[in-house]
C-alpha cells in the first residue's frame, strides 16, 4: 500500500500545475474512479476536512486518503509523494535561479512578472468573497484584517487565533442571553 | 539557533494556515519580513516561481525560503516543519473521523467558526496583496498596466455566462477561462517584461 499510494500521489505531484485545489480532481479520478479505494460522498467529506484543518490542502488530502487505504504506511507513502517532486523540483530551480539571477534579461522578465503575481493574489479576492456569500456587514471581517495586518503589521496567525477564540464566544454569549 | 528560529517559523505557518496556498504567503510573508530573511522583491519572486512549479503551493514556497535563508539543510526543515502540524491535526480528525462527522456536522459553534475563518482569510488575502503594492514591484506605468490586465482577466470568467447551446458563448467561456489561468498569466508577464525592459 505504501508504494501504491507513494506512486499515485507522486504522479499527481509531479504533473499538476496550479497547486493544491489544481490537484484535487486529479486525485478524485485517481482515488475515486480509478482505485475505488474510496467512494465519492467520502471524498467530499475529505475535501471539506482538508480546507477545514490548517495547512496545505493538498498534503491534508494525502494524510486522509493515505490514512483510509493503508493506515500508517499509506500516510507516509501519500503524503511522501505529495511532498518529494515538489521538493527537489523547487530544490533544483532554487540552486539555478541563484546564479541566473543577476541576467539582464532574467531581471527584465521578473520585472514584468513582479505586478502580475500581485494581480493573481488580489484578483480571486472577488470571486473568493462571492463564494463565502459575504454581506456589507461581514466583509467588516476581511477589512479589518487586511487593515490590521497592512498597516499595523499584526501577524496574522493573530486574527486567526482571535477568529477561533471569539466566535464560538460570542454565539455562547448571545445564546444564553436570548434564553433568558 | 537560526535552525530552530526557522523551524518554528514554519511550524507556525502550518499551524495556522488556513485556506490553502494564496493565505499562507500572508503568513510567510509577515515571518520572512519580522525575522528579516530577505527583500520583499526577493520574496515576490520566490511568489512568482511557486506558482509556476508543479506541486502545491505551500510545499514550493517553504522549500524555497527555506533554501534562500538556510541552504539545502534551511529547506529541509521548512519543509517538514510547515507539514509537521498537518499531520498532527489532520491524522487526529481521521482518527475520530466518524464520531466527529456526527457531532460537528450541524453543530453551530464549529460552522460558524469556519465560516467565520474563511471571512478572516480574505482579509488574509488582501492584506498580502495590499503589502506588495510598492514601489519596488510596481517600478512604472507599465507595470501598473500589465497589474490592470492580469487582474482583469483573471476575474474575466466570472461575468462570462455559459449559455447551453449556444457554441459562440460556450466559446467564450472557455476562451475566458483559458486565459484565466494563472501560470499562463505569469509566463505573458514574463514575456512581456522580457519585451518592454530587456
Amino acid at each position: 500500500m505504501f508504494w501504491q499510494l507513494f506512486y499515485t500521489y507522486l504522479k499527481i505531484g509531479t504533473f499538476t500545475l496550479g497547486g493544491g485545489y489544481a490537484m484535487l480532481p486529479l486525485i478524485q479520478r485517481e482515488v475515486v474512479d480509478r482505485k475505488h479505494w474510496i467512494d465519492e460522498e467520502e471524498f467530499l467529506n475529505m475535501i471539506a476536512l482538508a480546507q477545514a484543518a490548517p495547512g496545505l490542502i493538498a498534503v491534508n488530502s494525502a494524510i486522509f486518503i493515505g490514512w483510509r487505504v493503508g493506515g500508517w504506511r499509506g500516510v507516509c507513502g501519500a503524503v511522501l509523494g505529495a511532498v518529494l517532486p515538489s521538493f527537489f523540483i523547487i530544490l533544483m530551480i532554487a540552486m539555478v535561479f541563484r546564479d541566473w539571477k543577476e541576467q539582464p534579461a532574467v531581471e527584465a522578465i521578473f520585472k514584468g512578472i513582479r505586478p502580475a503575481v500581485v494581480a493573481l493574489i488580489a484578483a480571486p479576492l472577488f470571486k473568493l468573497a462571492k463564494n463565502a456569500k459575504i454581506s456589507w456587514i461581514t466583509a467588516l471581517i476581511p477589512i479589518t484584517a487586511a487593515l490590521l495586518i497592512w498597516l499595523l503589521h499584526v501577524n496574522p496567525v493573530w486574527i486567526i487565533l482571535a477568529t477561533i477564540i471569539i466566535t464560538p464566544c460570542s454565539i455562547w454569549l448571545y445564546s444564553h442571553r436570548s434564553s433568558r | 539557533m537560526f535552525y530552530l528560529a526557522l523551524f518554528t517559523s514554519f511550524f507556525k505557518i502550518g499551524l495556522f494556515g488556513f485556506g490553502g496556498g494564496l493565505a499562507i504567503f500572508s503568513l510567510i510573508q509577515m515571518e520572512v519580513e519580522t525575522n528579516g530573511w530577505m527583500g520583499q522583491q526577493e520574496f515576490v519572486d520566490i511568489m512568482a516561481v511557486s506558482q509556476v512549479t508543479p506541486g502545491p503551493i505551500g510545499i514550493n514556497c517553504a522549500t524555497y525560503v527555506g533554501y534562500t535563508v538556510g541552504g539545502i539543510w534551511g529547506s529541509v526543515l521548512a519543509t517538514l516543519a510547515i507539514v509537521l502540524p498537518s499531520l498532527i491535526i489532520m491524522l487526529s480528525i481521521c482518527k475520530a473521523y466518524f464520531r466527529l462527522s456526527k457531532r460537528f456536522k450541524g453543530n453551530p459553534y464549529f460552522e460558524q467558526t469556519l465560516r467565520m475563518l474563511r471571512f478572516a482569510v480574505i482579509g488574509l488575502i488582501a492584506s498580502a496583496a495590499l503589502l506588495l503594492i510598492k514601489p519596488t514591484n510596481f517600478i512604472d506605468s507599465t507595470s501598473w498596466i500589465i497589474f490592470s490586465v492580469v487582474a482583469f482577466l483573471t476575474v474575466l470568467p466570472n461575468f462570462v455566462k455559459k449559455k447551453e447551446g449556444n457554441k459562440l458563448s460556450t466559446f467564450n467561456f472557455q476562451l475566458s477561462t483559458l486565459l484565466s489561468h494563472p501560470i499562463l498569466l505569469i509566463v505573458l508577464a514574463g514575456l512581456a517584461g522580457y519585451l518592454i525592459y530587456g
